[in-house]
């Protein structure tokens, strides 16, 4: 609830899931959310919602399916589109050779992210 | 049936329907996922009609999971995600739901199936794209071009970009799904260990102590993933929605 005050940021542009939102849609949203955030403003209303006890419990486990499904996942979509690649052009072995080693490396890539060693996409890094 | 694992995943229909040639016949699949949306609804509905500024215990654990949603929403996409409240919240309670039914002995869990978790990622992606493309335009391409490369790399990194993006809805859905197949076969095995050493007279039973202590710890692990991998996929969900909201920053 820290962040209700800066209601209204970044570009509010037109559409939205609703389809006939607009940044009168925003502004609505965002005083009905404050009007509800005073409302409940109580002591004790804010607390963790993080279930870290729960996440420690089965970190290993969760951690191993969590990175392996985000390797396997890149190396499958650049797979996928390799075969794809090669059916659509007649170009038999080298578009699965070419998309397998960039799946690996998209791979490889979410695996980074996972662990927090790269920035999440369009972030500038020098900017962090 | 006892001793095989997968038997508990298999799909048989109840009601046959047949359009046209297309198998839309009412499966064990389609009854437990009716359950699941009919239980979250029953229990929203009945918890929330007292509605005292006191709550019960029911309308506390409504509000909780409220909260529960509506903090993960807020910390991960800011006060503008919570326009995409109701979706993530709709997720939420069904893989929850869905996950504990399928606890239940000779239940069945309707996340175990790839083409169920594939398909709630593919709507949690599609919602990403068509809402970024909506709002902010080609803008939303942005996310594909990381800042701070060489101009001679551009294409090289955003086309692994893409394909990074593409693997989303796949990792997040076999993630689901892996977790629940996994830990419903390693239950299945450790319990079919008891009866199998339990048809080896008296040494048997007192082996089959072992395996019983495990499938009672293994079944205390399921709970926990089961509410664990509801909790991941939101939290994943409301990092993909932000790239929706923010892109490009």
């Amino acid at each position: 609830m820290s962040d209700r005050g800066s209601g209204g940021r970044g570009p509010s542009g037109p559409g939205g899931e609703h389809g006939n939102g607009g940044p009168q849609d925003d502004r609505a949203l965002a005083d009905r959310l404050q009007r509800l955030g005073r409302s409940l403003d109580r002591p004790g209303a804010k607390d963790d919602p993080a279930p870290s006890s729960a996440s420690t419990a089965s970190s290993g486990w969760g951690q191993a399916v969590r990175v392996s499904s985000e390797f396997i996942a890149g190396v499958i979509v650049g797979g996928g589109i390799g075969w794809i690649v090669d059916w659509f052009f007649g170009i038999s072995p080298i578009g699965l050779v070419i998309f397998l080693l960039l799946g690996f490396a998209a791979g490889v890539l979410n695996v980074l992210r996972v662990a927090g060693r790269a920035t999440t996409p369009g972030r500038d890094p020098t900017k962090r | 049936m006892a001793n095989d694992p997968i038997h508990q995943f298999q799909l048989f229909p109840i009601v046959d329907i047949d359009v046209a040639g297309v198998d839309l016949s009412f499966t064990n699949s389609a009854l437990f996922m009716a359950l699941t949306v009919g239980s979250v609804v029953l229990f929203l509905v009945l918890s929330t009609t007292g509605r005292g500024l006191v709550p019960n215990r029911w309308q506390s654990m409504a509000e909780m999971s409220y909260e529960f949603v509506a903090n993960t929403l807020r910390s991960s996409s800011g006060t503008e995600g919570m326009r995409f409240f109701p979706l993530v919240f709709s997720l939420f309670m069904f893989i929850l739901f869905a996950n504990l039914w399928g606890m239940f002995p000779y239940f069945f869990t309707v996340t175990s199936h790839i083409i169920v978790t594939f398909a709630l990622a593919m709507l949690v992606i599609l919602t990403v794209v068509i809402v970024g493309l909506m709002r902010h335009g080609t803008h939303f391409f942005g996310i594909f071009i990381p800042g701070g490369v060489p101009m001679a790399l551009i294409p090289l990194v955003s086309l692994i970009e893409i394909i990074s993006f593409l693997s989303r809805p796949i990792s997040l859905s076999v993630r689901l799904f892996a977790n629940m197949l996994a830990g419903h076969i390693t239950l299945k095995v450790f319990a079919a260990f008891i009866v199998t050493l339990g048809g080896l007279g008296i040494g048997g039973w007192l082996g089959a102590v072992l395996p019983l202590g495990m499938t009672v710890a293994l079944t205390a692990l399921e709970f926990l993933v089961a509410f664990l991998q509801a909790y991941v996929f939101t939290v994943l969900t409301c990092m993909y929605l932000n790239d929706a909201i923010h892109p490009g920053h």
